[in-house]
């Protein structure tokens, strides 16, 4: 029976309408292309109205397929795939082809539009013909779920799932949860202690029932999808057994070997070789760096292992693999601070009294290497004048063109905290001061009024080149003041620098890992920037915090909640479906000769050793069609992705090129 | 290795030491230098500034020179390697540009494809392409205890030319460490010598030589290395005036990169150059180097 074929072209406002004769392309595939019964055009298909037609052809003209020429799939796949439905229609007898972003947005000339309008409206309507009826499958989802980083975002996320009851692994790379927000000495704008909000969170997530916490580890591999994701986690040895120890400090405090401490002191102070990165830390668990060891070294001292009382240090401890099963993972990877000696020109290594952001943080906290007495690296002096440099290395060409977000805030709060201590004068040296959220612009007109000198202009130059005797001894900043118009030098004794907030140095390869994307930049990509800004390309799989993008604390906390939120709904539902799109094995045909079983990147084909043949795990399968090709039977076919449909799309899309006899392809090419 | 080398009018008349060291310490280290038959003028800084389609086409005519087997030219003066690499730059940009002064140099039956000529610094070159190692190898005279200041001015290292960090470049400075000299890390390696301000205002100029001759003072250097025709001649022949001028006594020698380099590599003060200066770098060199000589045999 010949298929009966509606087509409709959707006029999208004037997205689609402003360059491609829509109402041309709608008269033309009635008329030309086989099969067509019905052929329209609509302002906009996606409207209730829109949908309503494609149903009632489907009833009163009896159609078998159906082609929507309108934008991504990606957008409106699912919608027109209800339409199907509604009507009556199985939802796979549908195709959207994507004439906005693949068309109309990217031409320039409305004729050629137009043609390739029709192209690409040709090869949907011969391909929708082979289309075959399919049915989705449900899987179970798995209430566990995987929050990957313990700083702040994972933390939320971690507590959301776990007070709703759902069983959560948290897996946090270095020895303690708390991410850089356990560094930081107070918040803006509040101006309320860092360590006092997010310490009883800490202890919580430490403490909770629901809670499987794993420290000092590394997510390793990720396979399965989503409801059913398998992760392998390296635990990498502590050297001190979790279990028997009872986090006394008798080690720590007998270590003789002090190292600095460039991790959570930011190279500011220092620790054991055995060590917690600070007192609050969750675990109470310390970790054995065996780099600075001695016993490591050369086998002697072990003063730990000797007077642990309950002979929890063990050297011979090795990384283990942790195998879980969980249902879905929140990324929530952090951030890594801006390389300051990538700009020579501010002097970060050089000059001693230039600091960056962290290392202020460090000297500035009471629980800081100086218990919060901010001086400068001789340690005694205290600074009379500061300042304080914005956009070093962001909003730069050089580095990073993006904004990092939260530093002109922190600026604000770093000049209030430093003259509140040390009475020192503040420059701030911005671009622009970005102080857009609630109540942080109130917060910079209470350091305009606190007196906090700020200077409009780009810092050329932080030296100690004096030119004239005031400026003797002192770090000199060189800036075009660019509201007066005048280069400028301010001798000071103290600069910090606010470096940018970059990507994790492995946010590709964790990407990679999990199947989900990264930005120019670094950062993961969300599904949609406005409307789906926690979840991912990869269902399963979601983001929280900066590394998403540079965010505050309020921000991360934000987007830690709503991935907590999507996951809950996840499980609260209980099933998920798994598209149909899957491959399929001919099992009477197949040699068993398993190259598909290398080849399949999901590990989603089994090998039936006792029929000698292999089968596709279809909950596994994303029906990339890899198999497919490698085959050399031929007996795997890609459902939704057969070579008579494929052909049959060529074919459509060349129609210009061919003649209606030709045939791009040989008869047997052509067979499924 | 072969180069096509383009001296510039500096090299031929007021910087003839760095022309003279360029040739010895390339011969030295087994770098081909071919000067380009019938070389023009690069334009120095005011053609640019009169008619961009003429300056253009004036450096491009050096670029369309180059033999088919030049695939690399050499320029020392860092106002001619600029220009060079500007016009190539702008040339590849704006194809507008390239479709017109190929129009010019049709004239005279040339032709210029942007790209096909790589305009290199030698300081690039030998820190590059000779590299540490075999440097190291072909020195045969420390230069230890030699305080030297490296000079990079603005021109060779601005972000189009980049080799080496635009704010703060170090390649200099880690080749003369090679060397054995001590080099030191005073701040203002990369600041303006003034240029041609001399020639407009004394002030602002001999205030910019101050603070460079200022600085290396303070850093206690021996000499400072240029590798600029315009910074050498800043620095050297205006040194007297600019003492007159601020009540100092500056005796700071200033010579080019290359004629240290070349005595580091053996050669002789006269065919390195040395002696063409205005502030005497023979003897503090001529002391460092018997420093060392009595240090080893005491």
């Amino acid at each position: 029976m010949a298929e009966r074929v509606g087509v409709y072209v959707c006029h999208c406002g004037s997205n689609i309408a402003g360059k491609v004769d829509v109402e041309e392309v709608a008269k033309w595939a009635g008329e030309h292309i086989d099969g067509v019964v019905v052929a329209r055009d609509y302002k906009f298909m996606c409207s209730d109205l829109g949908q309503k037609i494609v149903e009632d052809d489907i009833k009163k003209e009896g159609l078998t397929r159906v082609v929507v020429a309108a934008c991504s799939p990606h957008l409106h796949e699912k919608t027109f795939r209800r339409a199907c439905a509604n009507g009556g229609l199985n939802p796979y007898l549908l195709e959207m082809t994507n004439i906005r972003e693949h068309c109309s947005w990217v031409h320039k000339d409305p004729a050629q539009a137009t043609i390739k309008a029709k192209a690409l409206v040709s090869a949907a309507a011969e391909r929708v013909k082979y289309q075959e009826p399919l049915e989705p499958m449900f899987v179970d989802v798995n209430p566990t779920t995987l929050v990957v980083g313990g700083g702040i975002a994972g933390l939320q996320a971690t507590l959301e799932l776990a007070d709703a009851g759902y069983p959560v692994v948290l897996v946090e790379r270095l020895p303690s949860i708390g991410g850089h927000m356990a560094q930081f000495d107070k918040t803006f704008p509040t101006l309320d202690c860092s360590a006092c909000i997010l310490t009883p969170k800490m202890s919580e997530v430490g403490q909770h029932e629901n809670v499987r916490l794993v420290t000092y580890a590394e997510l390793e591999e990720v396979s399965g999808s989503v409801g059913n994701f398998k992760v392998k986690i390296r635990q990498k040895a502590r050297k001190v057994d979790y279990d028997l120890c009872t986090g006394c400090g008798v080690c720590i405090e007998k270590c003789p070997r002090k190292v600095i401490d460039n991790e959570f002191e930011a190279g500011m102070g220092t620790r054991k070789a055995i060590y917690m990165p600070f007192p609050q830390a969750v675990p109470r668990v310390p970790v054995l760096d065996t780099e600075s060891c001695i016993w490591f070294e050369r086998q002697r001292c072990g003063a730990c292992q000797k007077l642990c009382p309950t002979d929890a240090i063990k050297f011979d401890q090795e990384d283990e693999i942790i195998e879980l099963n969980v249902g879905n993972i929140i990324l929530a990877t952090g951030w890594k601070p801006f390389d300051c000696t990538k700009m020579p020109q501010y002097g970060y290594g050089r000059l001693a009294n230039v600091y960056t952001s962290m290392e202020f943080e460090r000297l500035c906290n009471a629980a800081g290497p100086t218990n919060g007495k901010i001086v400068l690296r001789d340690g005694q002096t205290v600074p009379r004048s500061v300042a304080i440099v914005h956009c070093v290395g962001s909003r730069d060409l050089n580095h990073n063109a993006y904004c990092s977000s939260v530093c002109c805030m922190a600026s604000l709060k770093m000049a209030h905290l430093v003259m509140e201590k040390t009475g020192a004068e503040v420059h701030s040296f911005y671009i622009d001061m970005r102080t857009n959220q609630k109540d942080y612009e109130e917060f910079y007109q209470r350091l305009l009024q606190e007196g906090v000198k700020f200077v409009r202009g780009k810092v050329s130059e932080v030296t100690d080149a004096a030119r004239a005797p005031h400026e003797a001894g002192k770090t000199i900043v060189q800036c075009e003041d660019t509201l007066t118009g005048r280069q400028q030098r301010y001798p000071v004794d103290m600069v910090i620098l606010m470096g940018a907030l970059e990507p994790q140095a492995d946010a590709r390869e964790m990407g990679l890992k999990c199947g989900i994307s990264c930005s120019m930049a670094g950062f993961y990509t969300e599904r949609h920037p406005k409307l789906d800004p926690v979840a991912t390309m990869t269902d399963g799989i979601f983001v929280a915090g900066a590394c998403q993008g540079p965010k505050d604390i309020p921000a991360s906390v934000v987007q830690g909640a709503a991935a907590a939120a999507r996951v809950q709904g996840m499980i609260t539902k209980g099933k998920v479906m798994i598209e149909p799109v899957v491959a399929k094995i001919d099992e009477e045909h197949c040699s068993g000769c398993r190259i598909c079983n290398n080849m399949c990147p999901y590990n989603a084909i089994e090998f039936d050793a006792t029929r000698g043949v292999s089968h596709v795990i279809t909950a596994l399968c994303k029906g990339c069609g890899t198999c497919v090709s490698a085959c050399p039977a031929n007996v795997i076919s890609g459902a939704h992705f057969s070579n008579r449909q494929i052909f049959a799309e060529i074919k459509g899309a060349l129609w210009d090129a061919l003649g209606a006899e030709e045939t791009p392809v040989s008869a047997e090419m052509s067979a499924p | 290795m072969k180069y096509a080398y383009y001296p510039g009018c500096s090299l031929e008349s007021g910087s003839a030491a760095y022309d003279v060291s360029v040739r010895a310490v390339s011969a030295a280290l087994g770098i081909e230098l071919e000067e380009l038959d019938d070389w023009n003028c690069c334009g120095a800084t005011e053609y640019f500034t009169q008619h961009e389609l003429v300056a253009n086409s004036v450096i491009a005519r050096n670029l369309a020179l180059c033999r088919k087997d030049q695939q690399q030219l050499v320029a020392p003066c860092a106002a001619c390697y600029l220009n060079l690499k500007k016009t190539d730059h702008l040339m590849a940009e704006h194809p507008e540009m390239r479709r017109r002064v190929n129009e010019a140099l049709a004239a005279g039956g040339l032709h210029y494809d942007p790209g096909r000529v790589r305009v290199r610094h030698l300081l690039d070159l030998i820190y590059t392409d000779i590299g540490e190692a075999a440097l190291r190898a072909k020195a045969v005279r420390s230069l230890k205890g030699l305080r030297v200041a490296p000079y990079y001015g603005c021109q060779v290292v601005r972000p189009l030319n980049g080799f080496d960090n635009p704010e703060y470049p170090m390649k200099m400075d880690e080749m003369f460490t090679w060397l054995g000299a001590e080099v030191v890390d005073y701040p203002v390696k990369a600041h303006c010598c003034g240029g041609h301000m001399t020639q407009i205002t004394e002030d602002a100029a001999f205030e910019l030589i101050r603070r460079l001759l200022d600085s290396a003072v303070e850093y206690e250097a021996d000499l400072i290395l240029c590798m600029c025709p315009m910074c050498q001649l800043n620095l050297d022949a205006y040194q007297a005036r600019v003492s007159s001028h601020f009540n100092k006594n500056f005796q700071m020698p200033i010579i080019f990169f290359t004629q240290l380099l070349g005595v580091a590599l053996g050669l002789d003060f006269e065919q390195v150059g040395i002696g063409k200066e205005i502030v005497a770098a023979g003897p503090i060199i001529q002391a460092r180097l018997a420093a060392q000589t009595a240090g080893a045999t005491a």
